[in-house]
């Protein structure tokens, strides 16, 4: 071999070549597939029978004809034009990408939890229903809940399902309420979780240390409430100081309160949503409990309810039996349903529960403290080189604003795709709202110090170039397998597949 | 605390951090969280163990549950036991896609977009519908993101649902009609498929949707194309719930007038995992493209012309129209999806020909052999692709028979009598290409040897 070869440089070029799609390399009567032979007798009029010609599919479906090679080729080149926890640090606000355990992943993979049906007999799924039934309990003991269904599939399916709950808790009691408030810094997916659950969204802005506005708040409840939603640490990174008064100034006009529980990654076992005053939490599971995000998904969204919304669960939850063994609790009459087909994302739960059998309760506690040292010492490194609009301690993560930059005509998102050229996944940007030019930092406790000054010093780097040079900073970034894609384009004139046939 | 192998942070790192911070200690970081509510002493959790200790905990409680590795399994009822090809689980090991966020930022997430394009091109190709999204939770969720969809577009207030439906299906269905204030009414069958009369009585100007799956919860294969007249007739929309692998064999829904297509890419490639995560899909005409849940990829290009794909249409979605986005859905399943598209590259227009045919071959098979069992009938003579209900003599008890199986190493079918009381005895038995003549007629022993 010819060691002066540089071996690098190719597979950038190659990493930055188009990547044909699949269905590009077809060619007809190249096979990737291996099937068994037919060994049951059946004659050709019996098949012909079998199916009303009409129902039959008139043309076949275009799908490519490649060989085994060709599939692993292509999604190989398509996973090296990708980046995950993996590959490098990866500090998105609020997603919590902290690393994802390789036992996880072996375990989840075992037979008797991957290839298992949900309606074998109970009998043969004790394991499985085990699992669940101590997860349940684990994540009640986490959040200081009563009960816990591991149903939803992801945070948003668990706001859905506990907004539900508190819409049946009301109705039972004879009340119409009708309103969720949400403070301007909440996530998205909370005014949209309330109006898929047939409530009415009124925001409430932060006051000016970003925190809810009590007299604000005092002004928008009322016997129409029905919740408070809110994230505690928020998006901001901070902890709500008047936890305890917001609780009762919700609870005394008649209304619930629900706890977002994407930012959980900053308080386990130093307080808990149940003690502050919450009715119903959920948790990200592909945040908080290490489950890899899959490049969007799967999640797991389960969601823990004080006794009060206990006959409101989603059926169906796990019980043990007094001679020990599990079943499947039946569901209460005046449960809200079915939220999800069968019982979950079993697959996630398996390796959340991994995870937390990695730590135990104290370790978890340790995550907690190493996540916010962390979120806290990026924040003291960069407050003199970007905006930052509230002071700390933050907790798992913290906000700046990269609005200092625009005089050089420079904004956030420049400073996003520059990152890119050193190899690191940008911060959450223009998110929360209510923050000009944002940038929203969560390191998680899994980056060494070493990995964070690494970050940081770019960042102090990119503030200069944006000074001294902003179109280097316009025209980022310059090492990726593409450049700045047309978004306005791809919206106007939308090419959504392939149209094959 | 012990060390930990996930934190690197050592007692140096955590001084001088410290330091930089002006903290005296990590407690200084949590003042502002009240006393009043802070947590005293140790969570009453699962307790932590050491690797080798742990593999060996997660083996046990593996080894309790009955694999389909080691029993033939005749279940399906929504979820099947397909040859998986083991490609799948090599291309989604590969960690640059199973560890990174939703593609946010596309110059550094071309892989997961391009993956995402080519199962939207892959789902448009097997429904014939013209727009695909990126996935949902599963199949019942996207059926119930349906009659979503199909009340706003109309702006209707009533759905009709064929109670040949999967019955978790229906039940997640009304859980999202009551928050929608959606009122359901479920259409009967007759012999195993929705009976088109009763059907038709009610559908009126109200009806946003006619809601159908095909092939049904019972195996049936549906009349999709006289569905959609009756739904079209009043200006409703037809939502078909469709089986992808089927596909292979059974028209696509778009080519009998479904304006949109749901269903869950369980049987392309997934493995079962005791019911998830498996991953809904969820397709529409070209009408409702910018009605459509969730998220989208589009093809575009880059500053120097280049092909390159981005999340698009955003303007949909929950993250920048909140309380009127046409969804809450954040995160889906986007990693299942990957093991779809891989699934189907895999299959190619050859191999999905030929898994539907082995399919229909099994299953009429053993319909045969175990229809000829005394006592034993087919409850219904509609069409069926993969499944079938076997009507057993009245009072047969189908736990205690799937209890039985299960000590002979089989997995029996489903007990529709949870569902459907007034059908009597009767098992759901599901038979894919995995099962062989020699397990199909020891099935038939066993049955006749129970009745």
């Amino acid at each position: 071999m010819n060691t002066n070869l540089d071996l690098t440089a190719p597979t950038i070029v190659d990493a930055k070549e188009d990547c044909a799609l699949i269905f590009e390399l077809s060619q007809p009567g190249r096979v990737a597939y291996s099937l068994p032979e037919c060994d049951v007798p059946t004659t050709e009029d019996e098949v012909s029978s079998w199916l009303p010609s009409e129902f039959k599919r008139s043309d076949a479906a275009a799908l490519p004809e490649v060989s085994e090679v060709d599939v692993i080729r292509h999604y190989t080149g398509l996973s090296r034009r990708n980046f995950g926890v993996d590959n490098g640090f990866y500090p998105l606000g609020s997603c919590t990408m902290k690393y994802n355990p390789k036992i996880n992943e072996d375990v989840a993979r075992y037979a008797g939890f991957a290839k298992i049906h949900p309606y074998q007999p109970v009998s043969s799924v004790q394991g499985a229903l085990e699992l669940m039934h101590t997860l349940q309990s684990d994540l009640a003991a986490l959040t200081g809940m009563d009960a816990v269904t591991l149903q939803p599939a992801a945070g948003a399916h668990g706001e859905w399902a506990g907004l539900m709950m508190i819409r049946s808790y009301h109705e039972a009691r004879g009340e119409k309420r009708t309103k969720v408030i949400v403070p301007d810094s909440s996530h998205g997916t909370n005014p949209a979780s309330a109006t898929v659950a047939g409530f009415e969204t009124v925001t409430i802005p932060s006051n000016a240390k970003g925190m809810v506005d009590l007299d604000l708040l005092r002004a928008a409840v009322g016997s129409d409430t029905a919740a408070l939603m809110l994230t505690n640490p928020s998006t901001l990174g901070l902890f709500e100081e008047q936890i305890v008064e917001i609780a009762e100034i919700v609870h005394e006009a008649g209304g619930l309160l629900y706890y977002d529980g994407a930012n959980s990654n900053a308080i386990m076992g130093i307080t808990r949503p149940g003690d502050m005053g919450f009715d119903v939490v959920h948790l990200n599971l592909h945040k908080t409990m290490s489950t890899p995000h899959g490049g969007g998904g799967p999640g797991a969204g389960p969601v823990g309810v004080k006794s009060i919304l206990i006959p409101y669960l989603p059926a169906p939850t796990i019980e043990k039996l007094e001679d020990g063994s599990y079943d499947f609790a039946a569901a209460s009459p005046d449960s809200i349903g079915r939220v999800k087909a069968f019982y979950g994302n079993f697959g996630i739960l398996v390796r959340a529960y991994t995870y937390i059998r990695t730590y135990g309760p104290e370790g978890l506690r340790r995550v907690s403290e190493c996540a916010v040292l962390n979120a806290n010492y990026m924040m003291a490194r960069l407050k003199d080189h970007y905006e930052v609009p509230f002071a700390g301690p933050c907790k798992h993560e913290f906000v700046m604003s990269g609005s200092g930059l625009k005089k050089y005509g420079v904004r956030t998102l420049d400073v996003a795709k520059r990152l890119l050229d050193f190899g690191y996944h940008p911060p959450t940007i223009y998110f929360p709202l209510n923050v000009e030019e944002c940038i929203m930092i969560e390191p998680t406790e899994t980056e060494s110090k070493e990995t964070l000054d690494g970050f940081i010093d770019t960042m102090i780097r990119i503030a200069k170039e944006a000074e001294e040079d902003p179109e280097l900073l316009l025209n980022a970034p310059y090492t990726t397998p593409v450049t700045r894609l047309d978004e306005t384009n791809a919206a106007r004139k939308p090419v959504l597949n392939c149209a094959c046939s | 605390m012990k060390k930990h192998r996930y934190i690197p942070m050592t007692q140096q790192n955590e001084r001088e951090m410290l330091a930089a911070v002006g903290a005296e200690s990590i407690e200084d970081l949590f003042v502002d969280i009240p006393k009043n509510v802070r947590y005293e002493g140790t969570l009453p959790m699962s307790s932590a163990l050491d690797e080798a200790g742990l593999l060996r905990h997660m083996t046990q409680l593996a080894g309790k549950n009955a694999d389909s590795d080691r029993y033939a399994s005749f279940l399906g009822a929504g979820l099947y036991d397909h040859q998986v090809p083991v490609v799948i689980n090599h291309v989604i090991s590969r960690s640059e896609f199973y560890t990174a966020y939703t593609p946010y930022q596309p110059e550094v997430s071309q892989g997961e977009l391009q993956a995402i394009f080519e199962f939207q091109s892959y789902i448009c190709e097997l429904t014939g519908m013209e727009v695909a999204n990126a996935s949902m939770y599963d199949g019942a969720t996207a059926m119930a993101e349906a009659a979503s969809l199909a009340s706003a577009a109309t702006r209707r207030k009533k759905i009709v649902i064929a109670s040949t439906v999967h019955p978790e299906t229906r039940e997640v269905v009304r859980t999202y009609a009551y928050g929608l204030g959606i009122e359901v009414v479920e259409a009967g069958f007759d012999n195993g498929v929705t009976d088109l009369g009763k059907l038709e009585s009610l559908i009126d100007g109200d009806t946003a949707a006619v809601l159908v799956q095909s092939p049904n919860f019972f195996g049936a294969v549906e009349n999709v194309r006289a569905i959609s007249d009756l739904a079209h007739a009043q200006k409703g929309l037809l939502v078909v719930g469709a089986n992808p692998l089927s596909l292979g064999l059974l028209e696509a829904p778009g080519k009998l007038g479904a304006d949109i297509t749901v269903g869950d890419a369980q049987p392309l490639g997934i493995s079962g995992s005791f019911g998830g995560p498996t991953c809904g899909y969820f397709a529409v005409s070209k009408a409702l493209m910018r009605k459509i849940p969730g998220r989208i990829v589009g093809q575009t290009t880059d500053k120097n012309g280049k092909r390159g794909f981005v999340l698009t249409l955003q303007a949909r979605e929950q993250h920048i129209r909140r309380d009127k986005a046409t969804s809450n859905i954040c995160s889906n399943q986007a990693l299942l999806a990957l093991s779809a598209s891989v699934y189907l590259s895999i299959m190619g227009r050859q191999g999905l020909i030929d898994v539907c045919d082995l399919n229909l071959k099994k299953s009429h098979y053993a319909a045969k052999q175990l229809s000829a069992v005394q006592g034993a009938e087919l409850a219904f003579s509609s069409p069926f692709f993969n499944e079938f209900a076997l009507k057993l003599p009245e009072g047969t008890d189908v736990s205690a028979l799937n209890e039985k199986l299960l000590e002979e190493g089989f997995i029996g079918g489903y007990d529709l009598s949870r569902d459907y009381p007034e059908l009597g005895s009767v098992m759901l038995i599901a038979v894919t290409e995995k099962r062989s003549k020699e397990d199909i007629d020891r099935f038939a022993e066993i049955l006749e040897g129970s009745l």
